[in-house]
This record gives structure tokens, C-alpha cells and sequence, in this order.
């Protein structure tokens, strides 16, 4: 699986999201996340990836679309 | 060692339910209830103070505890919305308690100052007797209109807990706190202005770091998270609640929740939870309790009393 379709399973496991978002839309503003499902994302992308998200990484921008969350992943070797 | 001994709470009587929120802010009624699970929050008139406020709650403590404010020995007042920089209300509470020798100290710790309160009692008991926790908010005069994302959450109240060295209906066990400054400004209160929230931000930090802090203080005791009676927390949002619940696996049943009545009272919150819970199931207490908390700093713990 690479690691779109990966974060995308995520994000469709704690949204309540339809369709696939484009790389570059906005996860808050089509209201896929919000401040309740943004834990529960990072929870889930902690658990698909087998990585540790550290609480001092947790700011709304670094995961507000798909293509932020992927470049944060690799950013970690994930 | 130190006990519980007693709780007692007062919220004023004015009721402001979401639709006169919705008229003010313009957000939806049904959606502040969705997103919040707040239907209605109280407010208090103009003249009153918080050490008034914390008068009336720490007289309903003492009424229950079965004892006169000149047998306590220490006060410790959490308001994060007091009048004034200094003195704190401890100091103004005490005088209206008729004390004029007893140390009263403020603790202006939002949110989780009555659950750092309680932590502290818990140690100084020991040297000081009966510690009186009391924790009072007048959120109303700190919100502003133009942030309805913050001013629909807010309510003012009181609430009180009397911390025994020699009685009470449960044993202090343990205490867990913590400190993370790096969000001081996530949270905030400046001296002229109105309360600054960046809820994402908050949300985020509490949802991890509050199930942490339990698990933390549950695994040292060897309490499993389904043996505990009842899980006692600050009153934020029902959604932040029931995502602890979800994060310790244990039902959302075994949180006490009132925050559909009084909305987010700060730290007064979880003392209110305590006295109506107290009331709802007296003692005895046959199960571990644990009180839990997270606010502005951020500062964040838990609290574990075990049944005598």
C-alpha cells in the first residue's frame, strides 16, 4: 500500500468523508477534521505507519492535507 | 495519610440556554448543543465577586463536612478569573470566613487549579489539618461576543472539597501533575481583554495527555481502568470526555457529567462534578476514584482516592 493510500485509509477511518480529498485540499475546511477527529487521525496514522507522534508535533497545520500529513511522514522516515 | 471528607458546590440562579448564545454569537443552538454538549450555562449578577462565589460553595463544604471554618487549617482558592492581580480571593474568602489567622492561598491556575488544589491538600494536610479547596469562576465577564467559539463554552460556579488528615469517605492515594509552559499562550487570560483559546490546540493536547496522565497514576497504584467507580474530570466539552473514555477503554458511563447544566466553568468544574456526584452516590465508597484535569499553562494531572 503507499503511503497516500494509507493516509487516506486513515482519514476516511476518522471522517466521515465520502470521496478521496485531493493532495492539496484543505481537511479542515471540507470538514473532514475537526478538533475531535484530529487526535483520533494522528492516533491512527501513529498506528498504520508504526511510529510515535510526539505531543510537541501536534500542530492543526502540519496535518491540514494529505500531501502535509505525507511530507510530515517522511520527514519522520515513516 | 489524607481523606476526602466532603464537596460542596453553588452556581448562580440566572440560566443562559444556547438559543440566547445563538442571538448573541449567531452560531446555532442546536449546533453549540452538538459540538459541545451544552444546552444551558449559568451566569452571575453584576455586584457579585468570586470570593462571593467561593463563599457560598465553601459554606455548603463545611455544612456537609460536619464541621466550622475555624477548624480549618489551610485554604487553597483556584481562580483564573479573579478581580485582581493580587490579593487573590483566598485571602478575601478567609475574612469572610471569619479567619483572620489561617494561611489562604490562591492557586490562578485555569481549569485544572482545583485538581492541583485537591493534589496539594492531599500532601499538606498532614501539617495543616483540615485543607479547605475551593475553586470559583466568573467566566462570563471573560468572554467576549466577537469569539463565539469561546464564549458559548463558558459558565461560573463554584465548587469546594475539604481534604481531612483524620477522616473522610475515601483515602488520597496518589497524585499525578504536569507542566508543559510551551503552550502557555494556547490558553490565556491577559490582564486587560478577554480569554484567547486556540481550542484545536487545546483539544489536541488534552485528548493525549489527560489518558496518559490516568493511566500513568493507575498503573503505579495496580488499579485497572475498569475497577475505577467513578472518573471525576474538568468539565470542558462532553466530546473531550467521552474521547478519555474511548482512550481508557472503559465507559463513557463512568464519567460523571454535568457540563449540559452549567457549561465550562473552569476550574470550578470538576469540584461541582464532585459535590453533585457526591450527592448522587453517597458514601460508601466502594470503588477507586479518579479526578482528572487540563488547562491553561497547560497544566494537567490526576488524582486517585481509594474507598477506606
Amino acid at each position: 500500500m503507499s503511503k497516500q493510500a494509507g493516509i487516506l485509509k486513515v482519514i476516511h477511518t476518522v471522517s466521515e468523508l465520502k470521496v478521496d480529498p485531493a493532495p492539496e485540499e484543505s481537511l479542515f475546511d471540507s470538514g473532514a477534521l475537526d478538533s475531535f477527529t484530529l487526535p483520533d487521525l494522528v492516533t491512527g496514522l501513529e498506528q498504520e505507519f508504526n511510529l510515535t507522534i510526539p505531543d510537541s508535533d501536534l500542530v492543526p497545520e502540519r496535518f491540514d492535507t494529505v500531501a502535509k500529513i505525507e511530507a510530515y511522514l517522511n520527514s519522520r522516515g515513516a | 495519610m489524607a481523606y476526602l471528607r466532603a464537596f460542596g458546590s453553588f452556581v448562580p440562579e440566572r440560566r443562559v440556554g444556547n438559543l440566547e448564545l445563538a442571538t448573541r454569537t449567531g452560531r446555532d443552538a442546536a449546533t453549540i448543543e452538538k459540538t459541545t454538549g451544552i444546552r444551558e450555562r449559568r451566569y452571575v449578577g453584576d455586584r457579585v465577586s468570586v470570593a462571593d462565589l467561593g463563599l457560598l460553595a465553601a459554606n455548603d463544604c463545611l455544612l456537609k463536612a460536619d464541621i466550622t471554618a475555624s477548624e480549618v487549617g489551610l485554604i487553597l482558592f483556584s481562580s483564573g478569573s479573579a478581580e485582581r492581580c493580587f490579593p487573590g480571593p483566598a485571602s478575601t474568602l478567609a475574612a469572610k470566613l471569619g479567619l483572620e489567622a489561617t494561611p489562604a492561598l490562591d492557586l490562578p491556575v485555569a481549569s485544572a487549579g482545583s485538581l492541583i488544589g485537591i493534589a496539594l491538600a492531599a500532601d499538606l494536610s498532614a501539617r495543616y489539618g483540615n485543607v479547605l479547596v475551593v475553586a470559583a469562576e466568573i467566566m462570563s465577564r471573560r468572554i467576549t461576543d466577537n469569539d463565539p467559539d469561546t464564549a458559548i463554552l463558558f459558565g461560573d460556579g463554584a465548587g469546594a472539597a475539604l481534604v481531612s488528615h483524620e477522616t473522610g469517605f475515601a483515602r488520597i492515594a496518589d497524585t499525578a501533575l504536569f507542566t508543559d509552559g510551551n503552550y502557555a499562550e494556547s490558553l490565556q487570560l491577559p490582564h486587560s481583554g478577554d480569554i484567547q483559546m486556540k481550542g484545536l490546540e487545546v483539544i489536541m493536547q488534552a485528548s493525549r495527555k489527560i489518558p496518559r496522565a490516568i493511566t500513568t497514576l493507575l498503573e503505579r497504584n495496580s488499579v485497572a481502568a475498569p475497577e475505577v467507580g467513578v472518573y471525576l474530570m474538568h468539565q470542558a466539552n462532553v466530546n473531550l470526555i467521552r474521547k478519555v473514555a474511548n482512550a481508557l477503554a472503559v465507559p463513557e458511563q463512568k464519567f460523571f457529567c454535568n457540563i449540559e447544566h452549567y457549561g465550562n466553568t473552569s476550574s470550578a468544574s470538576l469540584l461541582i462534578a464532585a459535590s453533585e456526584w457526591s450527592i448522587a452516590s453517597p458514601p460508601p465508597v466502594t470503588a477507586p476514584i479518579v479526578f482528572a484535569a487540563f488547562g491553561a499553562g497547560f497544566n494537567w494531572g490526576a488524582v486517585l482516592a481509594l474507598p477506606v
